[in-house]
Formats: structure tokens, C-alpha cells, sequence
């Protein structure tokens, strides 16, 4: 279902739209310029569900702590914007998150509320359950969201997690990507219930479907989802169905592979972008083409303004090979 | 000071951190029972309230990735496996993410996270419940582990494990929780990564790992008093490993043997003899022996299990033949005195 039952303010229409922009300008660079072979780490795409990351974090209004898998390029910059350390460190270089360290799988921004990636699947999961206990106990205010694919679904530490969230009474958001895929293997061919959330909810979770392929839904679903979880104490389950443009790791395109079938994948998600309807949802604002314009050209000065700074940036010296294997006292 | 058992000195060491440190707080399945964890984690939940000290679904894999979550976030949990054959389900967590994540973020992460996992020998506890599994551990950057024989070292290496802002494993022997000796009141660190000379000698240096330092110590009073003498060098922490004390110690007797409660294959017992033998070798008069578990899966019927586990006699024999002495007939002395003290079922 689509949960924006009413049209957004117009600012936050504008907030999502450059948002998504962002996400899917700067995957546009690293399509390009990934052949170059100087950002040397296997990236998971997010191109084409950067709606789903991009709705659920401006919902929560920077107050969760967000954790995401190895397709985390769109998760990172939807928390945190951050466009230096991005491409700093997917080039490698020590002003990255991870001063070279993490790579694409690995980013992690803690002071902006994005705490980290990880590369295995549905091993962030219970990391939020362990967040959220943390933000109870310290009484930041803050809850935790956490991204993943329906592949994570199989494995049973996301079944653990879910269970351990609503025993604790754990506001967790359980943020399920819901591409469809566990790389080229169909959700059919791995579960056996026809609907994830009705496998979920007797866990003791709220759950919601999702299916309209819009950040303004998305937005309007992590808003309530995150307000009852909050106020009755107990995690949510957001099924959002989404669509990767590309293949499951590298930039490429995975027509050939015979498992999708282009002409459906048009028709039933590219036609309707999300980028793309939220761009033609700002001309219904009163906002001019010049304007929107102005908007992209500003974001894409600064991911070229970040991407130079990155080059420009060091690479690290061979004795950060063994430094900061354990965290020193200060 | 006053007397206080290995169990004791485990409790304590929690108590007096949780007193100090709102953040600490200790979980696992189990920890609030009745039972408590061999009385290691009795009355702390009276104490501190049950979001201090809580029971766990039997989801280690997950209730280590919240720990795992909770220590990120600025709390310092201390995680309790009964027996580590259990935390195998949890080396998803602590192997590919708790180790790691400080080294790939470029230090933004810390992870002040502990965990106990109970080894060793009981009654019959076969194949699932008696492993130790050191070596899976002290082969991965970025874990800490340590493993106490003493009751004042397990007081003091607990408390700087629960301050220490890095993930540390600590293995405990339960046999060596009936272990007493003065120990201080106040809380007090001993460093991690700082080995310990148990008892000096000028013969041969054992190397024991745990419950085995008990072992060494019967084997050299036997020893004794044909007038060999023992050095036992208790590394106490095995990663970051304390080198130095183990190899200036060989290098006074020229002779080493790695006492280890494990297997012997690819087990710790390797890492050390490697690396005794790299910087001992010109000194050495005889290469290193190592001294382990059977090489198969452990057995439950009791005749067995004597086979299966090393102890002070093996030490005993492997001496003497180190030292080229004639096999001592040790009929009189009491072996096994744990393995009969120890009533089970669990």
C-alpha cells in the first residue's frame, strides 16, 4: 500500500527529491568512473531502491541510529549527506570513514547517526536490537533503524533479532529491502511463506507492506511506524518492495543473466522511478524547471567538489597497516 | 585480607565494576537463574535490577551482535556463555563483526565488550561440552583473550577486561572455580597481556594454560623431590601474548613444555612452540613438547576421559623423558582429585 495518504509539505518534498538525487548522482559517478579502477571495493549498488533509505531516514528526522548491509551506498548519504567521507573513502584515502580500511561495505559515520555497513548478510541486524537497548538505558531519546535485504530474511539471526527486540520491548525499525533477490535467486526459491510480514508479526512486531515504489509513502510510513514504536514500546517491520537497477555487486546491468526479465523491470519499476516522480511532484509544488535545475546543480558541484577533494586527499602511509587494530585510550 | 574462591573473585569483579560504572551491565542465558553460572553471577540481579542483569532467548548469534550493538553505543556489557561450546554459535558476531570494526572505521567504533565463556572438564560431558577452543579465538586480530588460573589474577584481569575499551574473551575452567587464595577487597587491574611466573624453577619451563597450571603445580611438587625443578610460566593472557616472560624463562632452562587444555592440532600449543623455537633456538637443549588433549572428540565414559585428558602425570612422564630420567613409580600419589570431587549433572 502507499501510506502518504496526503500530499507532503512542500519542504519536505524538496528535502526527499535531493536526497534521492544525491544517492543516485553520486552512483552515477562511481558507474562512470568505476572502469578507472581506482576505487578498488566491491560495491553493492543501490540504484534504483535509494527511495526506500532515503524515505525511512528523513522520517526519522536524524533520531535513530541507522545500521545497514553491504548495499549501503544509499543508506549512508540518506543519514548523513556526508559526500567527502563517501568518496574518500572508496577511494582508499585517510579522510574516508574508514581511512581506507572499510571500503564500500564498511562505512560507517557514528557522530551522524550512521553507525555502520556490514558485508555478511543479516549481520547488522542484531547490532540495532543491542543500539536501541543502549539508547534505552542511556535515555538518549534516540531509537535504531536497520536495513537489509530479503535474502538477510532467510538467515535466522534476523528471526532472533526480531524476537529479542519485542521481548526487550525494543523500538527497533526492522527495515526490510525487499528487492526480491538473494543475488539471482528469487524469494519463491528460498521462503515458504507468501508474505514476510505475517511471518513476523506473531514475533510481537507491527508490520506494514509497502509496495508503492514512493519515497513520499516511505517517508510517511517510517514517521508512523517509528511514532507507535516509540510510544507503545515494541519494534516494527517494514516490508518495502523496491527494484536494484543493477546487477547484485559491480555497475553493470544483468540482463544477460536470464533471471529477470528487462521488458517487466521497465514496465513495472523504471517507468515509475522514484527519482523521477518525485521530480515531477516538485513542477506540481509551483517549482520551475530552472529551479529544479539550480537544485541538481547543486548537488552535483558538490559531489564533483567532494570527489576532488578526495583525490587530492593521502593515501595511508604503510604503517597504518598495523595501527588501530584495538582502540587506544585517549 | 580474607580467602576467596575463583567463583568469588568472578562476582566480585562484576559487582564492584557494575557499582562503579552505571554503564556495566551482564546477560547471557542463564545469568539471573537460580543456578547463576556456577554462583559466579549470584545476587547481582537482586542488586542491580533486571535491565542490569538479564536472561537471553538461546540466540547467541543474535544476543552478541546487542552486545555488539550495546557497546558501540556507549554501554559495557559483559556477555556469559556457559559453555563455549555454546558460543560457537556466536562466532558469526564475534569473528566477522566485533573483531573488525574498530580496525575499519579508522578507530570510531569502540567496543568495550566482554565475554565469558566456561571450559573444561565435568562428568561425562562428551563431545558438546567440554571443548575450549583457545586457538579459534587468539587467531583473530582484533580479540583480546584471556584465561586466569588464580583467583586474585581472574579478580583483577576481569576488572581490566570489563575498563578495557576492546572486545575481550575470557575463558574460565570450571574446575578452577573451587580455587582459593587471598585476594584483595578492593578492585584492583592486572594488565592484560602480562604474563606471570607461578613458581620459579631452573629445570625445565612448563607453559601451562589454566586449569593445566594446576596440573604443573602437582607435577612439580612430585618432581621436587627427586630434585627436578619446574618453572611454570602462566601466560595468563593469550592474545596480546606476553613473549617476553615465556621466552626469557626458556632461555634460562633450556627446556619448555606447552601444557595446554586443548587439542594439540593447530591448537595453541602450536602458536607457542612456534614461537618458542624461533627465539629460543639457540638455547634450547631439546625441542619444545607440547602436552594436550587427544587428537579425537572428547568421550563420556570415565575410563576414557582419563585417557583423553592430560594431567599432572602426563606432565610427569613427559618430563622425565625430556630429562632422559628413569619413569619414577608414582603409585602413591593422588591424581584425579577433581575429577572425583566433581558430583554433576552439569
Amino acid at each position: 500500500m502507499n501510506f502518504a495518504r496526503e500530499p507532503l509539505p512542500k519542504a519536505t518534498a524538496i528535502q526527499l527529491f535531493k536526497s534521492l538525487y544525491l544517492a543516485r548522482r553520486s552512483e552515477e559517478y562511481i558507474v562512470k568512473h568505476y572502469p578507472e579502477n581506482l576505487m578498488r571495493t566491491p560495491m553493492h549498488m543501490s540504484m534504483g531502491q535509494e527511495f526506500v533509505c532515503v524515505g525511512v531516514c528523513a522520517g526519522l528526522e536524524g533520531k535513530a541510529d541507522v545500521f545497514a548491509s553491504y548495499r549501503s551506498h544509499a543508506a549512508f548519504l540518506a543519514q548523513t549527506h556526508d559526500t567527502d567521507r563517501f568518496f574518500s573513502e572508496l577511494y582508499g584515502r585517510t579522510s574516508g570513514t574508514g581511512e581506507g580500511k572499510g571500503g564500500s561495505m564498511h562505512l560507517a559515520a557514528p557522530d551522524k547517526g550512521h553507525i555502520l555497513s556490514s558485508g555478511v548478510v543479516a549481520t547488522q541486524i542484531p547490532v540495532a536490537v543491542g543500539a536501541a537497548f543502549a539508547n534505552r538505558q542511556l535515555k538518549t531519546g534516540r531509537t535504531a533503524a536497520v536495513f537489509f535485504g530479503d535474502g538477510a530474511c532467510d538467515a535466522g539471526v534476523f528471526w532472533e533479532s526480531v524476537n529479542a527486540a519485542a521481548l526487550f520491548k525494543l523500538p527497533v525499525l526492522f527495515v526490510c529491502e525487499d528487492n526480491g533477490y538473494a543475488v539471482d535467486t528469487p524469494r519463491e526459491a528460498r521462503q515458504m511463506s507468501k508474505s514476510l510480514s505475517d511471518a513476523v508479526k506473531p514475533f510481537g512486531a507491527d508490520t506494514y507492506d509497502d509496495d508503492s515504489g514512493d519515497v513520499e509513502s516511505v517517508y510517511a510510513l517510517a514517521k508512523e511506524a517509528a511514532a507507535k514504536a516509540h510510544r507503545d514500546g515494541r519494534p516494527a517491520f517494514l516490508n518495502v518492495k523496491c527494484c536494484r537497477y543493477l546487477e547484485h555487486v559491480g555497475i553493470g546491468t544483468d540482463w544477460n543473466w536470464g533471471y529477470r526479465d528487462q521488458k517487466t523491470v521497465e514496465r513495472e519499476w523504471i517507468d515509475r522511478d522514484a527519482l523521477k516522480v518525485q521530480r515531477a511532484r516538485l513542477a506540481s509544488h509551483q517549482i520551475g524547471e530552472s529551479a529544479i535545475v539550480a537544485m541538481e546543480d547543486e548537488i552535483d558541484r558538490a559531489i564533483q567538489a567532494s570527489v576532488k577533494r578526495a583525490s587530492q586527499a593521502p593515501i595511508p602511509a604503510p604503517d597504518r597497516l598495523h595501527a588501530g587494530v584495538f582502540h587506544e585510550k585517549a | 585480607m580474607r580467602k576467596l574462591d575463583y567463583a568469588g573473585a568472578i562476582r566480585e569483579a562484576m559487582t564492584q565494576e557494575m557499582e562503579r560504572d552505571s554503564r556495566v551491565f551482564v546477560y547471557g542465558i542463564g545469568v539471573p537463574t537460580w543456578s547463576s553460572i556456577f554462583g559466579t553471577t549470584k545476587g547481582i540481579r537482586e542488586k542491580f535490577g533486571k535491565e542490569r542483569c538479564f536472561d537471553t532467548p538461546i540466540s547467541e548469534d543474535c544476543m552478541t551482535g546487542f552486545g555488539l550493538g550495546a557497546a558501540i553505543r556507549g554501554l559495557r556489557p559483559i556477555h556469559v556463555h556457559i559453555r563455549v561450546d555454546f558460543m560457537i554459535l556466536a562466532t558469526n558476531q564475534l569473528i566477522n563483526m566485533v573483531s573488525n570494526y574498530t580496525y575499519s572505521t579508522g578507530g570510531k567504533l569502540k567496543v568495550p565488550l566482554v565475554v565469558r565463556a566456561v571450559i573444561g572438564r565435568g562428568w561425562g560431558q562428551g563431545a558438546q561440552h567440554s571443548k575450549s577452543l583457545f586457538s579459534n579465538f587468539t587467531h583473530i586480530p582484533g580479540l583480546k583473550v584471556i584465561a586466569p588460573t588464580t583467583p586474585s589474577d581472574m579478580k583483577g584481569m576481569l576488572t581490566a577486561a570489563i575498563r578495557d575499551d576492546n572486545p575481550v574473551i575470557c575463558f574460565e575452567h570450571r574446575w578452577l572455580y573451587w580455587g582459593e587464595e587471598d585476594v584483595p577487597e578492593e578492585p584492583y587491574e592486572i594488565p592484560l597481556g602480562v604474563g606471570r611466573i607461578l613458581r620459579p624453577g631452573k629445570d625445565v619451563t612448563i607453559v601451562g594454560l589454566s586449569w593445566m597450571n594446576v596440573e604443573a603445580r602437582l607435577a612439580a611438587d612430585i618432581l621436587a623431590k627427586r630434585g627436578v625443578s619446574l618453572e611454570i610460566v602462566d601466560p595468563r593472557t593469550l592474545s596480546p601474548l606476553d613473549e617476553g616472560l615465556i621466552v626469557e624463562s626458556v632461555n634460562r632452562t633450556g627446556r619448555c613444555i606447552v601444557a595446554d587444555c586443548d587439542w594439540v592440532d593447530s591448537g595453541f600449543s602450536a602458536e607457542l612452540s612456534a614461537r618458542i623455537h624461533e627465539k629460543c633456538f639457540g638455547t634450547l637443549k631439546a625441542p619444545v613438547k607440547r602436552i594436550g588433549f587427544a587428537q579425537v572428540p572428547a568421550p563420556v565414559v570415565r575410563e576414557l576421559e582419563n585417557e583423553f585428558y592430560p594431567n599432572a602425570r602426563t606432565i610427569v612422564r613427559e618430563v622425565e623423558d625430556m630429562l632422559g630420567l628413569q619413569a619414577a613409580n608414582l603409585d602413591g600419589e593422588d591424581f584425579f582429585s577433581h575429577e572425583r570431587r566433581f558430583r554433576g549433572p552439569f
